[in-house]
């Protein structure tokens, strides 16, 4: 292997870039990423960072004596890949040939369809979003997060500490139950309630008000007005003076599409990484991995994986595809709310049993084992990380 | 400085015993039956690596699993990306002692704010 292509510069690129240098790949490594940044690291956006402790030279991904020997094109969005000619297509019409290609074009804030253009509406994901909130959030106001998982939870959790009045508003019954299941998804968010800040739930957001041309879309000049509410479908007004909307992010794939890549939620690929073309693997948000311990694909949108898969990946490609894949690790992530640690690994989805095993439910200090049939497949815990490790390394040791 | 630590039989393979000086210290026995011991906070955040995984002469911390290597201290990966100093075990006795590195800590930011902050 001659030359291998990266295309995306974040966390996930830039640990298989590191993963190719470690596994001795001593060819020529071009990185592509649209962001103008060198890798920098996202969790903070919506915790420190925001809030204003932790400043922007903190979020670098690299240490300063590293050396990766890669030529970044950065600025310089992929808009295909060919497979006939191995190349990776740039948007400024360059091409990089490359015979390996490593996909990690991650995800992209999902948006509100409406909201275009209106000002003091935002979504978190970028260095550059977090940067607009934060210096909104400085300002203070009444502040409406529209979407009631992490990183909206995280997003009122810092607001709450910056002194401002804080919604949120989630459309189903109970916010979190995707990730960590309703008992438990309960118990996390009434976090918000206990810090006074209004938690709205089983309820649609109809629009977004402020500008009475809203309705009948951007105009012209694509400037619209100042957002000054949220309304509801069940015909409540909450008035805002900033608006998050934090409503998931959706796989950064149209780039590949003819490509020949399989698409199905991201990049389809086995569990080493593997894709439907030979010598193209996927890591990070932005793949679809077939998970054997579910026994289905599952696209994990969470810090840990995307640091850790690319590992394999990279073996995958440097081998040709000739390495068995061991089991990786039950996906594990974190989230920092009002104070609290919490943390999750496994599949709450697959749980018949949850009990609390340490801890009190009331004091927001739990373990929570997840059981299928008396198995434990998932764990969660509030301020709990010892009892919590151990539990993941059981987790990670039964299933393996 | 030796500062006594525990008694050997106490700490048993694939354990961490942590002294609460300041800033605190772990050691940990490893389970090949070697024993570290190296600053118990992370680099990067407010964790105790007496709480992460430890898995031949790592420790992985409990929060965002940067691995520290016991016999170095260096870090293999983000987000951590200070070492952690390591300091001198010695068994005397039957007691695990710790003979403290002479060299500056690294603290993570929030630790050595408040650290900072109590002392003036
Ligand atoms: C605010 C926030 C807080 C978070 N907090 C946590 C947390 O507490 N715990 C946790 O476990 N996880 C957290 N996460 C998730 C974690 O940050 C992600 O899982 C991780 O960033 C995924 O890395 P990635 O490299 O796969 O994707 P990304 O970080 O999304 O990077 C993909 C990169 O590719 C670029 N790109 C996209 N399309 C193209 C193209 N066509 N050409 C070139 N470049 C392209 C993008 O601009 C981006 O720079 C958080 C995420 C956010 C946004
Ligand atoms: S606190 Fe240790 S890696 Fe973050």
């Amino acid at each position: 292997m001659r030359t291998v292509a990266v295309v995306g510069a974040s966390l996930a690129g830039l640990s298989a870039a590191r993963s190719l240098r470690k596994q001795g790949y001593d060819g020529r490594l071009v990185v592509i990423g649209d962001e103008l940044h060198r890798p920098y690291d996202r969790p903070p956006l919506s915790k420190e960072f925001l809030a204003g402790t932790l400043g922007e030279a903190d979020l670098s991904l690299e240490t300063d004596d590293e050396d990766l020997r890669a030529e970044w094109l950065l600025g310089t969005r992929a808009t295909g890949l060919d497979r006939t000619e191995r190349a990776v297509r740039l948007a400024d019409g360059r091409e990089v040939r490359a015979d390996g290609i490593v996909i990690a074009t991650g995800a992209a804030a999902r948006t509100l369809p409406g909201s275009e253009g209106l000002a003091g509406v935002h979504t978190l994901r970028t260095l550059d979003d977090a940067r607009a909130l934060r210096d909104e959030l400085a300002r203070g106001g009444r502040l409406v997060v529209i979407g009631g998982g992490f990183i909206g939870a995280e997003v009122a959790s810092t607001a709450y500490t910056l002194g401002l009045d804080a919604t949120v508003v989630e459309a189903a019954p109970t916010p979190l139950a995707g990730p960590l299941g309703a008992r438990m998804g309960g118990i996390v968010s009434a976090l918000h309630v206990d810090h006074g800040v209004r938690l709205l739930c089983g309820v649609e957001v109809k629009r977004l008000s402020g500008d009475e041309r809203s309705e009948m879309g951007v105009p012209p000049d694509g400037v619209r007005g100042r957002v000054d509410a949220v309304l509801l479908e069940d015909g409540r007004s909450i008035p805002a003076d900033i608006v998050v909307v934090g409503v998931g992010a959706r796989p950064c794939v149209e780039w590949l599409d003819g490509s020949g890549v399989d698409l199905d939620n991201g990049v389809k690929c086995g569990p080493d990484g593997r894709t439907s073309l030979a010598g193209v693997v996927a890591v990070g948000d932005c793949a679809n991995w077939y998970d054997p311990r579910a026994g289905a694909h599952r696209r994990v949108e969470h810090w840990t994986g995307a640091r850790e898969r690319p590992d394999a990946a990279i073996a995958t490609l440097l081998a040709g595809g000739a390495v068995e894949p061991g089991v990786p690790r039950p996906p594990y992530f974190w989230s920092d709310q009002y104070g609290v640690k919490i943390q999750f690994a496994g599949h709450a989805a697959a749980a018949d049993s949850v009990t609390i095993e340490a801890g009190a439910a009331d004091d927001r200090d739990v373990l929570a084992v997840y059981r299928r049939a008396g198995v434990p497949v998932a764990v969660l815990g509030m301020n709990q990380p010892r009892l919590f490790t151990r539990w993941r390394k059981q987790l990670a040791a039964a299933s393996s | 400085m030796m500062i006594p630590a525990c008694r050997l039989v106490d700490l048993p393979r694939g354990e961490a015993h942590r002294l609460d000086i300041d800033p605190p210290v772990s050691v940990f026995h490893t389970e090949d039956g070697e024993l570290f011991a190296i600053d118990d906070t992370c680099t990067h955040q407010d964790a105790s690596l007496a709480d992460g995984w430890l898995e031949g002469c790592e420790v992985e911390c409990p929060l965002h699993a940067s691995k520290f290597d016991l016999r170095t201290g260096a870090v293999d990966s983000p987000p951590a990306k200070l070492p952690v100093r390591t300091h001198e075990v010695v068994v005397e006795d039957g007691v695990i002692h710790v003979r403290l590195s002479a060299a500056a800590p690294n603290l993570p930011p929030c630790v050595a704010a408040r650290l900072a902050g109590g002392s003036a």
